[in-house]
């Protein structure tokens, strides 16, 4: 009987292991002998450029190389779990990659943590380098002055609408609105049409994630009176609370909801709504307009994941106003860097595998492919780069007033804060001024009362 | 303790020479140690190394990463302040009282005990039937259920069938669709538990208690259920402490939302460490997941223990 309760007892305590979380699979340096470079990318089904750039990058760096490899490690997730496997597999040696894919946005956090290696002294000796526009440069600048990574390519955000729909709204196009008033005046006009159509779809909420900050909340939020200052004050270096602008900017969503003007909530929360957008809504004029990255076109350029014949002519794209009209417009970018890891056995490798990846010919092709606003002015200057969708020139023209986030390793908590303030407003969980609060709230016990600033 | 043997029983002093009882637990003990290593390796330090992690405040990047500081007891602090946890613990009840306690647990115990009943063909088929479910991994499964449920899933298309519209149960009703997603995914378990036990349960018995005029009713309720009184406390335990862990059948579905709305422990947890990068919260979340988890077990051993006492 003893012996049967100790089984028992044994057994609870092994079930009571399932209690606790697993962490990740690590892959395995290649065998020895060899020398090997590992290489951690994203690649999924709508995002494929990436992985034609190193594939074709693989086989010139091995023909070069005589007995190199180049071990591709892609992985199929979205960015914010991409992000999370590469910051657990920097954790060992034995799985941290030599060279990787690295959003903008983490780059100073990374650094701080000791996961990226400094690249100064490898850049200084790089001639391509000086081809890199200034905002380039910088986006692989760590807290420290050093540079940690180069830029891959960025992005701007615009107001991209369908043609049909908004001319069978009574609305001529090309159509450029100053105000917010002027975009719900759209969606009122879209809304009492003839036409079904969506007429403004909004991302917001936790669904889209980064997303429906992106190319949703930061787009007002930035037009409105403090901009470019709205979420995070650059003088003190402090976040802010208690604006008015941070209201308003819920009371633009929640009347964009609630006036049915987007898609009805439960569709919007979906992590795969904007699959719809590209995919159905806009090819089947079921949709007046939304606010989306400079990429678009890439979904629906041959090759792309959505083809579409007629995009050209049945797209249009403007700045997204500010609230009074004050200024050009908004515009929101991010950006994706290559780096090399502090842990590397090879950085001498792995640094001329990265400069072959950025290379001109290289540069250009990805950059066309993936439809992004190029960084190396060789790049931009050429012909197929400007030729390589009829929005190249428009959206590339927004990175004159387009604002990036702040890269401080608080952001990804702060972004959730704000998709959750959008969808409690959404839901109708709480009004604008409540959310706020709560926002208020969440950022003060994030980052502590000394890092915030009441505006 | 419950019988404890006198101590001037003459058995026990013979044991207690000591030359002999060396030995005895040498050769006794033996064969344990390679399992006693592996639970210390595999458990006992992870375990540690996220209770010593709640104190700190380890992030998954930024300079904490790789030199987090001890914080104390702040992580804590801000756990049992934090509204989104109060919420995540009653969900957590909710989810393994409603899918474990009550729907793998009951539901396993009647399909168990309709099948001693029903012709040997209608519960293979049954058993076929429950067992299916239990032997897909739990991604898949998790598909499956996603599958069924969502907006332009099975569910809405066979009510479209009679003439209804369903609506998106994955959104409006978040917490019920994983609690049935995760008694249709477990019930086998208990199901199989169940049979083993019944089996064991002495026809004799029975037999006795028909003639005493008891009906069927009254033989399942002061007969079986008596006599399987250990096997339910171990059954309970075990699907309870399951059930607490269960991740991969929520994150597919729900993903923890719409909000917070269907964030048990394990998402919350993992949402804190992995999504939000602080490792350091999240092994505090683990930590009281923990804690929860060897209340329940030292519960059900109480009743085990009571049940065999009584015995």
């Amino acid at each position: 009987m003893r012996a049967r309760r100790s089984a028992i007892a044994l057994s609870a305590i092994a079930a009571g292991a399932l209690v606790g979380t697993v962490g990740c699979t690590p892959a395995s340096e290649g065998g020895a002998g060899e020398q090997t470079i590992t290489v951690s990318y994203i690649r999924t089904d709508a995002f494929t450029a990436l992985d034609t750039l190193f594939q074709a990058t693989k086989d010139q760096f091995e023909a070069e190389n005589e007995g190199v490899i180049v071990d591709l490690q892609p992985v199929s997730a979205n960015d914010e779990d991409y992000k999370t496997r590469l910051a657990l597999s920097h954790r060992s040696a034995n799985t941290a990659p030599d060279v990787f894919y690295q959003d903008t946005t983490t780059v100073r956090a990374d650094a701080e943590a000791g996961y990226l290696l400094p690249l100064d002294e490898y850049l200084a000796e790089w001639d391509d380098w000086s081809q890199f526009s200034e905002a380039a440069q910088q986006a692989g600048v760590g807290n420290d002055g050093q540079t940690y990574a180069v830029s891959l390519g960025t992005d701007t955000r615009g107001l991209w609408y369908s043609i049909p729909v908004l001319e069978a709204a009574g609305i001529s196009t090309p159509w450029q609105p100053n105000t917010w008033a002027d975009v719900l005046a759209m969606a009122e006009a879209v809304q009492t049409s003839d036409s079904d159509a969506v007429p403004f779809m909004l991302y917001a909420g936790t669904g889209t994630g980064e997303g429906s900050n992106m190319q949703g909340f930061y787009q007002l939020l930035y037009g409105t009176e403090l901009g470019g200052d709205a979420l995070f004050d650059s003088e003190s270096a402090k976040w802010v609370v208690g604006s008015q602008g941070f209201i308003d900017s819920l009371e633009f969503v929640q009347t964009v909801y609630d006036e049915g003007y987007a898609l009805p909530v439960d569709r919007a929360l979906d992590p795969n709504v904007w699959q719809s957008v590209f995919g159905e809504l806009f090819p089947g004029d079921a949709l007046g307009a939304t606010i989306e990255g400079s990429y678009t076109p890439s979904f629906w350029v041959p090759g792309g994941s959505f083809e579409w014949d007629a995009y050209a002519e049945n797209m249009g794209v403007a700045a997204f106003p500010t609230q009074n009209g004050d200024g050009p417009g908004v515009s929101m970018s991010g950006g994706w860097t290559l780096a090399v890891g502090a842990q590397t056995d090879v950085p001498d490798l792995a640094f001329e595998f990265l400069t072959m990846a950025l290379s001109f010919e290289n540069s250009l092709s990805y950059v066309n492919e993936n439809s992004q606003i190029a960084v190396r002015a060789d790049v931009a200057a050429d012909p197929s780069y400007i030729e390589a969708n009829p929005f190249v020139e428009q959206v590339t023209s927004f990175v004159e007033f387009t604002h990036f986030r702040p890269a401080t390793s608080e952001y990804n908590q702060i972004s959730a804060a704000v998709q959750r303030a959008t969808e409690a407003v959404i839901t109708g969980q709480a009004t604008p001024e409540e959310a706020a609060a709560e926002y208020d709230r969440e950022v003060e016990s994030i980052v502590g009362a000394e890092q915030v600033i009441a505006k | 303790m419950t019988h404890a043997p006198s101590a001037g029983s003459p058995s026990r002093q013979r044991r207690r020479t000591r030359g002999s009882s060396a030995l005895r637990a040498l050769v006794r003990g033996g064969p344990l140690v390679p399992a006693a290593i592996l639970l210390a390796v595999f458990l006992i330090v992870p375990i540690m190394w996220a209770f010593i992690g709640s104190f700190t405040n380890a992030t998954l990047t930024g300079v904490t990463a790789t030199q987090p500081e001890w914080v104390g007891t702040a992580n804590y602090e801000r756990l049992f302040a934090d509204p989104d946890f109060s919420l995540s613990l009653w969900l957590t009840l909710v989810f393994t009282l409603a899918s474990a306690v009550i729907g793998q647990n009951v539901l396993g115990f009647a399909i168990a005990y309709l099948m001693t009943r029903a012709s040997r063909r209608i519960a293979a088929i049954v058993g076929g039937v429950v067992v299916l479910a239990w032997v897909l991994p739990e991604i898949v499964a998790a598909f499956i259920a996603y599958a069924f449920f969502s907006r332009e899933g099975t569910l809405n298309q066979l009510l479209g069938l009679v003439g209804l519209t369903g609506d998106n149960w994955l959104f409006i009703a978040p917490m019920a669709t994983v609690i049935l997603a995760n008694i249709w995914r477990g019930t086998a378990f208990s199901m199989l538990i169940y049979r083993a036990a019944l089996s064991e349960v002495p026809p004799d018995l029975m037999e006795a208690a028909e003639i005493d005029g008891a009906n069927g009713w009254q033989r399942l309720v002061r007969v079986t259920l008596p006599v399987l009184r250990g096997t339910i406390a171990t059954n309970l335990m075990l699907v309870t402490l399951q059930t607490l862990s269960v991740f991969t059948l929520i994150y597919v579905m729900t993903a923890g939302g719409p909000g917070n709305a269907s964030a048990t422990l394990p998402v919350f947890a993992y949402q804190e460490a992995f999504r939000f990068g602080s490792i350091a919260y999240g092994t505090a979340i683990a930590t009281v997941m923990l804690v929860i988890g060897a209340v329940f077990s030292l519960g059900y051993i109480a009743v085990l223990r009571r049940a065999e006492a009584d015995r």
